[in-house]
């Protein structure tokens, strides 16, 4: 008997197949020289060597924490990140990173964003930390909106809703925080119906079984209507309902002193600060509390968790209300922390790319984050380079958050783990 | 003494099933009571009643002697009862841990998990009960052997007294099956009551203190292990006498028809499934994969049939390349399939069962004529299908869902096996089916293999595999570990076999050439 019981005990280890194929080796080393290529090509030839690219590095409007600008040599950077570039891909040709494919090309295409910057700002000069800057701010609604999902899906609901409650929370919290002209008053109904949406969202999905998607789809197109009619009904027509206090600056004495880093994240928006509390409520919540992990049981194996006493239905729906709560937060930065107004579909697909995000984050807060602040970056180049007067459609630049999140997910979906239960309604036997 | 539990006239009805009929049983404190019957005698519901999970219609419930009313899991914990679910109930990307853990957890500042706790006290039941496990593994990464004991784990971290334990060696390997039986043991010597659901008589007679018997919902008697009779007790559990021998000559092989050369394949995750494996069927040969579940047999039936791709190596069907073709075209050459999971991959459930019979056929000649099916040629096919595969359906146009398991696997092989084929894969063909179904499914694949067909057969039952087999592989962890001779290899030595231990003397005992050791 000794000889049988001792495999059975150990952990099973599997072996991969290698994960780099030769025919994705080779596609990636040549798609690398291509960019080096394009950099050298359409990016540096058509600049003249005498010019100069000036790099602000303190966001505008903020004298605290502020540096020195970066100036560099435009054409002469950009030779240099091309042959870099053709370093990697030559390397990745004949011998190939394994493991490390996938970080040397994030690499290529970070010297390619920083390569189209430079040529872009070449005899001008570009606020790189506003850019910055806004990235983190435009991060917000996405990341909420990641955040929110992580709360539903985690506990086995689907919520593609969560536009729609940010849409409904953005128009409430402009309308209530311009009539009782407090900020607070604002965020407070705009969360209260974005949580009404959810409740909605949670008795369809969770209590009639309703195909979650669906309920969802009707929610999103609920919202959009009724914000439509609503704004054109009143904001529009009476500009003092569209007028609401706003969530300014909060400056955090002593580490907003700390260049470029102090002015992007610790002198800015009431939003960013709650964004980066969330991520550490909802993380230690989720992985380290006895709250998590009865939630999380519930999104990969509701029978289990239904044999050992937890109430599968009860906790389905807390997540969902919650994850109502978090979009709603994310809705009201639109009106209250960034624009200051609302307009009709201003959420633009946010509450989507924050599905995104949260799948490319692997249903983690710190993953969504992540992927949040990516697309963010996205974003706030299609916005700051149409004030530079690219000769870009701006338009076009428009595009590139959701060129980007296209790309994330095509190479990323069904990577990761999706929670086992996630769009299943549970029924008691 | 008193017993410790005791369930008087439970009754409980399904609408047009009577699916238990005035139960009477009594558990004794630190016994094994076997419960043995067929599946669908009614095992199962008076197991899910005693654990709240439905309601009986009729009877109670009396735990140490004092009547208790159980209406959900929580309730059957709470009086002291814990049961190991055939298809656990534990989540796979949780550790042992959390998974123990899960619904009484220890917390400290509030809310927090206190997981060393639960680490620590883990330890002292594995202590105790020699149930070995890592608090800390993640359970999918654990074999399915462990993946039990953690089940154990979870009952006596809550403190049951009666356990449950309902068809528990359905995944195990005849080695971790005695392992458990050990544990078993173990456990009533320490004072806990057990009642063991099962349909296999070895089992019964190998562990049990007292063995019952249902048939149809109701008790048929009960047996004292120490003199029972394996037949008596078939008899018993069937209602008629059973044939558990299957009849066959011996043939002698033909032409290699299927040949697997060095094959691998992956799964989503780029894990290595089938390990370069290599193997030929020839014509008029049975060759059995036998290996315990998740070896990676699902994955070389879905390469053999086109249903998944391959990474690497070669599958020919009589000399001509199949590597990942299309199942149509896989089909088209010759070859049938009995998949593994007949109800998501072998019917359309919604179809009738006329539909069904011609799902591999349907767009040639006669079932169709250019893009138009002739529904009297389908209709005509069926009902002679029908009896000759001696398929119990009110008529071809019933749709296949609302049939019986045994005669949904009927439709299956008379669709597969009335065509002109050369090879047969069949996987898992008996799964859940009743003994009588068990019987016919066998005499057919044999008949098949006597009309010269070769035939791959993929089965965890053991039994199974020794009896309709000419030749043997075992699967372990992806790879072929020994191809042998069906008629002179011992259950023991295939049982090592399939927990990944090559008998050293394994040639020596067997005589040369049996045992062709491929790795």
């Amino acid at each position: 008997m000794t000889t049988t019981t001792a495999p059975s005990t150990a952990v099973i280890q599997r072996a991969r197949i290698s994960d780099i194929s030769r025919t994705r080796r080779i596609s990636t080393g040549v798609i690398e020289i291509l960019v080096a290529v394009f950099i050298a090509f359409v990016f540096a030839r058509t600049l003249q060597p005498d010019m100069f690219t000036k790099f602000v590095m303190t966001p505008g409007g903020i004298t605290v924490g502020s540096m020195g600008d970066w100036v560099i040599r435009s054409q002469f950077t950009l030779y240099l990140l091309a042959a870099l570039c053709v370093v990697i891909g030559a390397f990745q040709l004949i011998k190939g990173f394994g493991k490390f494919t996938n970080l040397m090309v994030g690499f290529v295409f970070l010297f390619l964003i920083f390569s189209f910057l430079t040529w872009q700002a070449a005899g001008k000069s570009l606020n790189l930390a506003g850019m910055l800057s806004s990235s983190v701010q435009l991060a917000v609604p996405i990341t909420l909106g990641a955040f929110s999902g992580i709360l539903c899906e985690r506990a086995g609901v689907v919520n593609i809703a969560i536009e729609g409650m940010m849409l409904m929370s953005a128009m409430v919290g402009a309308l209530m925080g311009s009539i009782t002209d407090s900020a607070w008053l604002g965020l407070f109904f705009g969360v209260l119906s974005s949580v009404l949406l959810a409740a909605l969202h949670a008795v369809l999905s969770i209590k009639y079984k309703i195909d979650q998607i669906i309920s969802g789809t009707v929610i999103n197109m609920f919202s959009a209507g009724m914000t439509a009619f609503l704004s054109q009904k009143f904001l529009q027509t009476r500009q003092e309902l569209n007028n609401p206090a706003m969530f300014t600056r909060v400056e955090i004495p002593g580490l907003a002193e700390i260049p470029l880093l102090g002015p992007i994240f610790f002198n800015t928006n009431f939003f960013v600060y709650l964004m980066f509390a969330l991520l550490i409520v909802i993380q230690v919540a989720l992985f380290s509390t006895r709250w998590g992990l009865r939630m999380r049981s519930v999104g990969e194996h509701p029978k289990a968790a239904d044999t050992l006493g937890i109430n599968v239905i009860k906790t389905r729906y807390m997540a969902v209300l919650l994850g109502g709560l978090v979009a709603g937060l994310g809705g009201a930065f639109f009106t209250l922390g960034s624009v200051g107004r609302f307009d009709e579909g201003m959420t633009a697909g946010k509450g989507f790319i924050g599905l995104a995000a949260m799948i490319f984050g692997n249903y983690t807060p710190v993953g969504a984050l992540g992927a949040g602040i990516l697309f963010g970056f996205a974003d706030s180049i299609g916005s700051k380079l149409s004030l530079l007067g690219s000769t870009i459609p701006s338009t076009l630049m428009s595009t590139a958050p959701y060129i980007i999140t296209m790309i994330v997910l095509a190479g990323f979906v069904g990577k990761g783990h999706v929670p086992a239960a996630d769009g299943v309604a549970y029924t008691k036997e | 003494m008193a017993p410790i539990l005791q369930l008087k006239g439970i009754t409980k009805r399904f609408p047009g099933v009577l699916a238990n009929d005035h139960i009477d049983l009594t558990l004794n404190q630190g016994e094994i009571l076997a419960l043995l019957g067929e599946n669908g005698a009614g095992k199962t519901t008076l197991m899910n009643i005693l654990y709240g999970l439905y309601q009986p219609d009729e009877g109670e419930i009396l735990v140490n002697e004092q009547k208790v009313i159980i209406n959900s899991p929580t309730d059957a914990i709470n009086t002291g009862i814990g049961m190991v679910h055939q298809h656990f109930m534990l989540i796979p990307v949780f550790t042992v841990t959390e998974n123990v853990m899960l619904g009484s957890e220890p917390v400290k500042m509030g809310d927090f998990l206190d997981r060393p706790k639960t680490s620590a006290r883990i330890h002292e039941i594995s202590q105790q009960y020699k149930l070995e496990v890592n608090p800390n593994d993640y359970v999918k990464d654990l074999p399915v052997g462990v993946q039990q004991r953690v089940e154990i784990i979870k009952l006596l971290y809550r403190e049951a007294n009666i356990l449950i334990f309902d068809e528990p060696t359905a995944v195990l390997t005849p080695q971790e099956a005695d392992d458990l039986f050990s544990i078993m043991r173990s456990l009533v010597k320490q004072g806990k009551s057990i009642i063991f659901i099962t349909h296999k008589l070895r089992e019964v007679l190998d562990v049990a203190d007292r063995i019952m018997v249902i048939r149809r919902g109701a008790v048929v008697g009960e047996a004292d292990p120490k003199i029972a009779d394996k037949n008596k007790l078939a008899e018993m559990m069937v209602g008629r006498e059973v044939n558990l021998v299957v009849e066959k000559e011996f043939k002698e092989p033909g032409e290699v028809v299927l040949s697997v050369k060095d094959l691998v394949v992956a799964n989503q995750f780029k894990q290595v499934m089938v390990d370069h494996v290599s193997f030929d069927v020839h014509a008029g040969q049975i060759l059995g994969i036998a290996g315990v579940q998740g070896n990676g047999q699902t994955e070389l039936v879905e390469a053999i049939t086109g249903l998944d791709k391959s990474a690497s190596g070669k599958i020919l069907f009589k000399n001509e390349d199949i590597t990942n073709c299309t199942p149509r075209k896989i089909t088209e050459v010759g070859s049938a399939h009995v998949p593994e999971d007949r109800q998501a991959d072998g019917l359309v459930l919604t179809f009738p069962v006329a539909e069904n019979l011609v799902l591999c056929t349907y767009y040639k000649e006669p079932f169709a004529k250019g893009v138009v099916l002739q529904y009297d040629k389908i209709l005509e096919n069926s009902e002679k299908l029908i009896s000759d595969f001696d398929i119990r359906t009110p008529s071809s146009l019933t749709p296949v869902g609302s049939l019986s398991g045994g005669n949904q696997q009927k439709v299956i092989i008379a669709r597969e096996l009335s065509r002109p084929i050369q090879l047969l894969v069949a996987s898992q063909p008996t799964r859940g089916l009743d003994v009588g179904s068990i019987e016919y499914i066998h005499k057919r694949i044999v008949q098949k293999r006597d009309e010269g067909c070769a035939v791959l057969l993929v089965s965890p039952e053991l039994d199974e595999v020794i009896e309709l087999s000419d030749r043997i592989a075992v699967m372990y962890r992806g790879k072929i570990i020994a191809i042998v001779d069906a008629g002179n290899v011992t259950k023991e030595t295939l049982g090592l076999l399939m927990a990944g231990i090559i008998p050293e003397k394994i040639e020596k005992e067997q005589g040369e050439k049996v045992v062709e050791i491929t790795f």
